[in-house]
C-alpha cells in the first residue's frame, strides 16, 4: 500500500530528477539555472519529510535564494549565450555516459543489496530551530565560528577577484600585445 | 515509512547527474551548477542518514556545507568573471593556458 509520504516522497524525488536531467540536456545557462532552482526546491520537500525543518529552510534561502540568485546575476552579466560544442566534448559524452550507468548501476545494486527493507519514520527526528541552535552553539560552536571567518575570507577574495583591474595592476590586468 | 535505501537511490541518481554535467557541458557557469547538483545530492544522504541513526550531527553538517558552498559559490564566481574579463569566453574548450 503506498502511503501519503511514500507518494510525497516520490512526486519531490520525480520533481527533483526531472530537474537535473533539465540541467544537462538544456544549452542555455539560464535554462539551466532555473531547473537546478526546481532540483533545489523539491529537496527542500525532502528534508520537510524527514522532519529536518531547519535544514528545508536553510535550503530555500541560502541555495535557491542566495547562492542561484548570484548565479542568475553572473550569467546576465557575463550575457552567456547558447554553449557551444567542440571536438573535445565528444570525448567527454563517449566515456562520460557508460562511465555514470555503470557506476550509478553499480551504487544502486551496493545500496539496495546492503541497506535492506530498514525504513526512515517520519517525524522520528524534528530538527527544529529549537533543537539545532543549543547544538550550533555547544557542540560545534569551534566549526561554526571558524565558518564565519571563512565566509569573511570568502568575501574579500570574491572582491578582489571581481575587481576591475586598477592601474597600478588588479588582479584581472589584460595583456597587450 | 520509506525505505533508507530510497533516499540514497535519488541521492545517487543526482550524484551522477552532477558528474555526467561535470564532464560533458563546455560552458564554465553549467559546469559550476554541476557542483552544486552534487552538492546538494550529499546533503540529502546526509539528512537521510541523519534520521536514520537518530543523531541531529548529520543535519548541522548539511548546515556547514551549505556555508561552504555559499563561500565556494562566491569566488567561483568572481573566478568566472575574472576569467571571461581576460579571455572574453565562457568555453571551457578555450581556456587552456596558465597564463596570457
Amino acid at each position: 500500500m503506498l502511503s501519503i509520504h511514500l507518494i510525497l516522497f516520490l512526486a519531490f524525488g520525480a520533481i527533483a530528477v526531472a530537474g537535473a536531467v533539465n540541467l544537462l540536456v538544456q544549452t542555455h545557462p539560464i535554462n539551466s539555472a532555473l531547473s537546478l532552482i526546481a532540483v533545489m526546491a523539491a529537496l527542500a520537500g525532502e528534508y520537510l519529510l524527514l522532519g529536518a525543518e531547519f535544514v528545508a529552510a536553510v535550503q530555500v534561502i541560502v541555495y535557491a535564494g542566495a547562492i542561484m540568485v548570484l548565479f542568475v546575476f553572473v550569467i546576465m552579466l557575463l550575457n552567456a549565450g547558447v554553449e557551444e560544442h567542440t571536438k573535445g566534448s565528444r570525448v567527454a559524452i563517449v566515456f562520460g555516459i557508460p562511465g555514470m550507468l555503470v557506476g550509478s548501476l553499480l551504487l544502486a545494486w551496493v545500496v539496495l543489496k546492503h541497506s535492506g527493507t530498514q525504513s526512515v519514520p517520519v517525524g522520528a527526528l524534528p530538527g527544529a530551530p529549537r533543537t539545532i541552535g543549543p547544538l550550533l552553539f555547544h557542540e560545534f560552536l569551534l566549526p561554526f565560528e571558524i565558518t564565519s571567518i571563512l565566509i569573511l575570507i570568502a568575501i574579500m577574495g570574491a572582491v578582489v577577484l571581481a575587481s576591475k583591474p586598477t592601474a597600478t595592476g588588479g588582479p584581472a590586468k589584460k595583456v597587450q600585445d | 515509512m520509506v525505505p533508507l535505501s530510497y533516499y540514497l537511490l535519488l541521492s545517487g541518481i543526482l550524484f551522477a547527474c552532477g558528474v555526467l554535467g561535470f564532464l560533458i557541458k563546455r560552458n564554465i557557469i553549467t559546469i559550476f551548477m554541476s557542483i552544486e547538483l552534487m552538492l546538494n545530492a550529499v546533503n540529502l544522504s546526509f539528512v537521510a542518514f541523519a534520521a536514520h541513526w537518530h543523531s541531529l550531527a548529520g543535519q548541522v553538517f548539511v548546515f556547514f556545507v551549505m556555508v561552504v558552498a555559499a563561500a565556494e559559490a562566491a569566488v567561483g564566481l568572481a573566478i568566472i568573471i575574472s576569467v571571461y574579463r581576460t579571455r572574453e569566453t565562457l568555453n571551457v574548450d578555450q581556456v587552456n593556458l596558465l597564463k596570457l
